[in-house]
C-alpha cells in the first residue's frame, strides 16, 4: 500500500502536504497521526512538529485505476480514464488517440481487458465490484448496431417464415438483441449451443 | 508486450514475486513464456482457458500495434 509519512508545524498542515504528494483527496485516505505537535516551553525549547503517516485507501477505483494505467504504459497508449461509480458498479470510460486496437474486432479485445480488470480487482475481495470498462461510447454504439440488425433480421425471419440464426455472441449481446424482440407476436427468440458459441435463433411465430 | 504479460499475471496471481516471463524470437514471431507458481496456474489459465485466451488477446492487441506477431506459451 502507498503510504507516506509527513511532519508540519500542525496535525492538519502535515495532512495536507501528505495527501498533495500522493495526489489523492482526504475521503480516499487513511491518516494516522503519529505524534501531536507540542509547542514546548516559551514556544521555543523543546517543542515538536506533528508526524502524520497517511496512506491511500485502495478503493476497487483505485486498484482498477492503477492497473489499467500501468498496462497502458506498458502498450505505449496515451489514455484518458475517467471513472465513474454506480452503485456497487466502476464504469471507465477510455479516451485518446487510436483506440480502435483496445475495441478490437466486435469488441473482442476491450472485452477480453475487461474481464481481466474484474479478475485484478476483485482478487481476495469479499464485496465484489463490477467493471465496466468502455472506449468512447463504444458500448453504446454497439447496443444501437445490434437493436437494428436485431429488426432487420427479425423482418426477415418474418417474410421468409424461417428461422434465422445469428453469429455466436457473448451474454451481454445476446440479452440486447432478445431485449429488442421482446414481447412481439410475430417472432419469438432463443439461443442455442454452448458458451463460447452460443448463438440467438430469430423464430417465426406460426 | 513482456512487460504486458507480466503486468497481467502479477495482478492475477496470489504470489506475484514468483511470476517470471521470459520472451525470445522463433522464426517469424515472438514467444513469450509465461511462468508463475504451480498453485497459481489456474489464475493464469482459467477455466477452459478463458483467463489464458483473455491474456493473449490483449496481447496481441499491443503486438498488432508495434506490427508483430506474438505468441503467448504458459509452462
Amino acid at each position: 500500500m502507498e503510504a507516506v509519512e509527513k511532519l508540519g508545524r500542525t496535525v492538519e498542515e502535515a495532512v495536507a502536504s501528505a495527501l498533495a504528494d500522493l495526489g489523492i483527496s482526504q475521503e480516499s485516505a487513511v491518516i494516522e497521526v503519529l505524534e501531536e505537535p507540542s509547542k514546548g516551553l516559551f514556544g521555543i525549547l523543546g517543542s515538536r512538529p506533528a508526524r502524520v503517516r497517511v496512506s491511500v485507501r485502495e478503493t476497487p477505483s483505485y486498484r482498477a485505476r492503477q492497473l489499467l494505467e500501468k498496462i497502458f504504459e506498458a502498450m505505449s497508449l496515451a489514455v484518458n480514464l475517467e471513472i465513474k461509480e454506480k452503485d456497487n458498479d466502476l464504469l471507465i470510460n477510455l479516451s485518446g488517440n487510436g483506440l480502435g486496437i483496445l475495441i478490437g474486432r466486435r469488441g473482442e479485445t476491450l472485452n477480453a481487458l475487461q474481464y481481466l480488470v474484474n479478475l485484478c480487482v476483485n482478487k481476495n475481495q469479499l464485496q465484489k465490484t463490477k467493471v465496466i470498462l468502455d472506449v468512447e461510447g463504444y458500448r453504446q454504439r454497439r447496443e444501437q448496431t445490434l437493436e437494428r440488425l436485431a429488426l432487420r433480421l427479425a423482418e426477415k425471419a418474418k417474410q421468409r417464415g424461417r428461422n434465422i440464426v445469428l453469429e455466436p455472441m457473448n451474454p451481454q449481446e445476446r440479452r440486447i438483441i432478445h431485449t429488442a424482440l421482446q414481447g412481439r407476436d410475430d417472432i419469438y427468440t432463443y439461443s442455442e449451443g454452448e458458451e463460447p458459441f452460443r448463438k440467438i435463433v430469430i423464430s417465426p411465430r406460426r | 508486450m513482456k512487460e504486458l504479460v507480466e503486468i497481467l499475471a502479477r495482478a492475477l496471481v496470489d504470489q506475484p514475486d514468483k511470476v517470471a516471463v521470459n520472451m525470445f524470437k522463433r522464426e517469424n514471431s515472438y514467444v513469450i513464456e509465461l511462468r508463475v507458481a504451480p498453485e497459481d496456474m489456474g489464475k493464469v489459465i482459467g477455466r477452459q482457458g478463458k483467463i489464458a485466451k483473455a491474456i493473449r488477446t490483449v496481447v496481441k492487441a499491443a503486438a498488432t500495434r508495434k506490427n508483430k506477431k506474438v505468441v503467448v506459451e504458459i509452462i
